[in-house]
């Protein structure tokens, strides 16, 4: 067999960053190869018709900061992108109530001074505060994390534009980012506000895709990264792809492919061809093997590491950092048919709530009750819902008149008591069905189809090690330096020409897309290019 | 004082947002809801319904009708139709724009003509010597604008007869669910859209319908301020912003003509006379000194000029009308009219006026932009127009596309 593929790059895992990757790579005239395993593109960022004129985004569910330079840089609208306004955020309360975060700022603060005039005050100096803060952390979230025990002029030079970046704060501003590195979302906000659901509803920005509750420390971090959308104001990197998440990744494979790449469906890679501590091809399965100069992974480190490469090919220390690698899934996901709209007790009749967001938070404390059923093996019998009626944004999601409801759901621990079956997945729907019923008691009667996603079915359908959505924890100690592992968070890895470009690495987690242009960047950095 | 238009009952009470602007005399929504972004979302998304019927209206008809219409317009009107639309300006004597409009050919002598200023008198003066009644029914008829991807499919499921093959810059006369309509496939959106005609009288039961049966389809009332993003995108150039009336300009240096305001296409000049038919010739003979051009701004320019400030870039979420200096090599070339950040390209357009030949497609210019109070200059690339332009826009699945404007 000829070593000549004519290929320069292969990418393995059709995800959005490795399609991301393999546009930057084409766009510098690399020829790339990209092999998905499954006969979409997308990875978890997929919209399949799962049931007959419904279309749901089966797992990642909304566009989480989608890089304003990416969308630019590939030209995505042209290739078909169109990020829609998900304007407000509902939590339904238990006595019929609710909180409202309106997209209009007047409308919300009178909805907060009806709760607590105290908070409608904090919730502007809140926003103005965070607002500095994620402008002062973009710049690193943008950056390639240097080895802070390395000596090295490159390495040394981003230390110091960190140090740098740290002294440039005010005081107020750099005592909120370490109350933010280390205290927990429900602490914290607690310094700001009174309003139980305000506070539950914030909160669980969070915990999002994480195996923690909102009382374990290092949860107050992710709060920041809500207000990275209000830096990118107009790019409204936040909100929902039309026609769902797939439509996400298909236009960045319809860009990846205006640059020259191939994208082979169905294509399992089975293991990196190693030679010589280079990586030189992969074999698929069923043995076919393709040769390039450059392998890049987009899966997740566990795959990328454990599953594709033997365990000679790595140091022994790597090797380990990598099998301690916390990737453990915390959440599943709901997705529904209706024949109807859900019409919630607490906001009757068909209105423009049912265009945004609804969150099922109405205290801390529920948020971690939800916690503690997981922390002991089971899914949460009142768990968390993040809920969004996509076919109210963009009606082609289902037919005339009828509705999909996509519903993010935690806990459901991978690890579950006794292991998941068709049995508990049918139960863990039910718990979600049911819960939401209370507050919108028309539900039950409106399903016309059910898609319950656990864990495992998330590892199993799209390759997400323990089903974690952001390819491992986004808990201090798995970000920036440390992603996914000391000395090796800047896309490279100790195997030459194999690189990792997945939500694995800095800054992950979230169809973002940061660390696919970041690795693609370095690769090129690498070839002289 | 204002008066609402026919539709003004219902939309009343959905103006959320009491932003209320005037239009021709009428007071007309610029956004029902707080903020706009559904409305411009349903434009380009689904569908929007514009209550466009402050526009004034005027019919032609007699033996000459055909004629003054070619006595006034640019475009030959010979060409046109029965049931063809065309998009028009028209000039003074001296070849500068007046206003600019669509003529409707209902019949061999029968016209509509449409325009943003009372033409009125305009028409009169030109008539003189013609066999034509001319007869305003501006507040007789009421108009929606239903534009967006799925304004033909609301319209297929709710209009007699087949309007799906209704064809870009076509009319009809039909009904609406019982109710008697002239659709026209045209609008000021740059996208798949319809306009309806119908009489004041059944304005509410028209709206009524299209609002209801529109629901599943994901339908929205629009305001202007949509409406005034929408046609950025699309490269429309909007009266008294864009360019003055050449019978309002004060001063000479204010007026343009067609070719300056890139209407050049819409110039027929060997075609029957015309008023402004023999400056327009001498202009064409030794080219216009304006262009009327799309320019995108470039992002990064934008960036460094507020990170001086330590700033992330501030783009208007609406079109901005404040006219700014354009330069090239530190001499100020032209000014642009109209900037709008597209939600949908997301780019930040203008239109622009550029001294020929600073105008041709690619060229690198500085923009003005005020930061911190500060005068800074971003970079910014001409670019072809219109910025968005769909194919659906001019398609028609059940027969193929044929004509233009």
């Amino acid at each position: 067999m000829s070593r000549d593929s004519g290929y320069d790059a292969i990418i393995v895992g059709g995800g959005h960053n490795g399609l991301i990757t393999a546009a930057y790579l084409g766009r510098a005239g690399l020829r790339c190869l990209v092999l998905e395993r499954r006969h979409l593109v997308g990875g978890a960022a997929v919209t399949e018709e799962v049931n007959p004129g419904f279309k749901y985004s089966v797992a990642s569910y909304v566009v989480s900061l989608l890089r304003p330079e990416i969308i630019r840089d590939l030209d995505l609208p042209r290739h078909g992108l169109e990020i829609l306004p998900l304007e407000s955020t509902v939590t339904p309360l238990p006595d019929g109530d609710y909180l409202g975060r309106w997209a209009d700022h007047d409308r919300t603060r009178r909805e907060l001074y009806r709760h607590s005039p105290r908070d409608a005050e904090a919730y502007d100096d809140f926003g103005t505060l965070m607002f500095q803060l994620a402008w002062a952390v973009k710049p690193i979230l943008a950056m390639v994390p240097p080895d802070p025990l390395s000596m090295s002029p490159r390495d040394l030079k981003a230390m110091l534009r960190l140090g740098k970046h740290a002294r440039d704060l005010g005081e107020k501003q750099f005592n909120a980012l370490y109350k933010l590195m280390t205290m927990s979302s429900a602490d914290f906000l607690d310094e700001w506000f009174e309003f139980e659901p305000l506070k539950a509803t914030m909160s669980a920005s969070g915990i999002i895709g994480t195996f923690l509750g909102p009382r374990s420390p290092g949860t107050a971090y992710v709060l920041l990264h809500h207000y990275m959308g209000e830096i990118d104001g107009v790019f409204r990197a936040w909100g929902m792809a039309k026609g769902g998440n797939g439509a996400v990744s298909e236009s960045i494979a319809s860009a990846a492919r205006e640059h020259g790449a191939d994208i082979r469906l169905e294509a399992s890679v089975d293991r990196v061809i190693v030679r010589g501590g280079r990586a030189v091809g992969v074999a698929l399965e069923g043995g076919e093997e393709i040769y390039a100069k450059t392998i890049v992974s987009g899966v997740d480190p566990k795959v990328t590491f454990t599953r594709l490469l033997e365990e000679s090919d790595l140091p022994t220390d790597f090797a380990e950092a990598i099998r301690r690698f916390r990737i453990r899934g915390s959440s599943g996901k709901v997705n529904l048919s209706l024949s109807e709209l859900p019409d919630f007790t607490c906001l009757p009749g068909r209105g423009p709530h049912h265009r945004g967001a609804f969150s099922i938070s109405p205290s801390i404390d529920y948020l971690e009750r939800a916690y503690d059923d997981a922390k002991y093996g089971e899914f949460s019998r009142q768990p968390y819902m993040d809920i969004i009626i996509p076919s109210m944004i963009d009606p082609g999601m289902a037919p005339p008149g009828k509705h999909v409801m996509s519903i993010f759901v935690q806990y459901a621990p991978f690890d579950l008591n006794g292991g998941w079956n068709d049995a508990k997945r049918e139960a863990f729907g039910d718990a979600v069905v049911n819960t939401l019923a209370e507050y919108a008691p028309n539900l039950k009667e409106a399903i016309l189809h059910r898609q319950v996603m656990t864990p495992l079915d998330m590892q199993e359908v799209m390759g997400l090690t323990e089903g974690n959505i952001f390819h491992g924890e986004l808990s201090l100690h798995q970000l920036f330096f440390y992603r996914p592992a000391p000395a090796w968070s800047n896309y490279r890895t100790p195997v030459k020409s194999y690189y990792q470009c997945g939500s694995g690495t800095h800054p992950g987690g979230g169809v973002c897309g940061a660390s696919g242009r970041l690795a693609a960047l370095e690769i090129l950095k690498d070839l002289g290019r | 004082m204002l008066r609402g238009t026919p539709f003004h009952e219902r939309t009343a009470p959905l103006c959320e947002a009491s932003d209320w602007r005037r239009w021709g005399g009428c007071v007309a929504a610029g956004a029902y809801e707080l903020t706009h972004e559904h409305e411009y979302a349903a434009i380009r998304g689904t569908a929007g319904i514009i209550d466009v019927s402050p526009l004034f209206k005027y019919r032609v008809t007699g033996p000459d009708s055909a004629r003054l219409m070619d006595r006034m317009i640019t475009r030959d009107v010979s060409t046109c139709d029965v049931g063809q639309v065309l998009y028009t300006p028209w000039c003074d004597p001296a070849g500068k724009v007046r206003d600019d409009g669509t003529v409707h050919r209902l019949g061999e002598h029968d016209f509509l003509l449409t325009s943003a200023e009372p033409n009125l008198l305009w028409m009169h003066d030109n008539a003189t010597g013609l066999d034509v009644t001319i007869r305003e029914e501006t507040e007789e008829v009421g108009a929606l604008a239903l534009q967006g991807p799925a304004s033909r499919e609301i319209l297929r499921g709710i209009t007699e007869g087949a309007v799906e093959d209704l064809r870009f810059f076509r009319t009809m006369d039909t009904s609406i669910r019982g109710v008697p309509v002239r659709i026209s496939r045209t609008g000021y959106t740059g996208d798949l859209g319809y306009e309806i005609w119908v009489g004041a009288g059944d304005a509410l039961a028209l709206w009524d319908t299209l609002i209801e049966h529109g629901e599943t389809f994901g339908v929205a009332p629009a305001g202007l301020i949509a409406l005034d993003m929408v046609r950025v995108e699309a490269g429309l150039i909007l009266i008294d912003v864009d360019y003055v009336p050449a019978h309002r300009a004060v001063i000479e240096d204010r007026k343009s003509s067609p070719f300056e305001l890139g209407l050049g296409w819409t110039v027929k000049l060997d075609t029957a006379p015309f008023v402004g038919q023999a400056a327009l010739v001498a202009e064409k003979a030794r080219g216009p000194e304006w262009e009327f051009c799309g320019l995108v701004v470039d992002w990064e320019s934008l960036e460094s000029a507020y990170q001086e400030f330590g700033l992330p870039p501030q783009v208007p979420g609406s079109t901005v009308r404040d006219s700014v200096p354009l330069y090239r090599d530190g001499a100020q070339v032209g000014y642009a009219t109209s900037r709008c950040w597209s939600p949908a390209l997301k780019r930040f357009l203008a239109l622009a006026h550029l001294r020929v030949p600073h105008s041709s497609l690619g060229t690198h210019l500085e923009i003005e932009v005020t930061v911190e109070h500060r005068r800074r200059r971003a970079t910014a690339t001409v670019a072809r127009t219109p910025f968005f332009d769909p194919p659906r826009k001019r398609e028609t699945p059940a027969s193929p596309t044929r004509g233009a404007a």
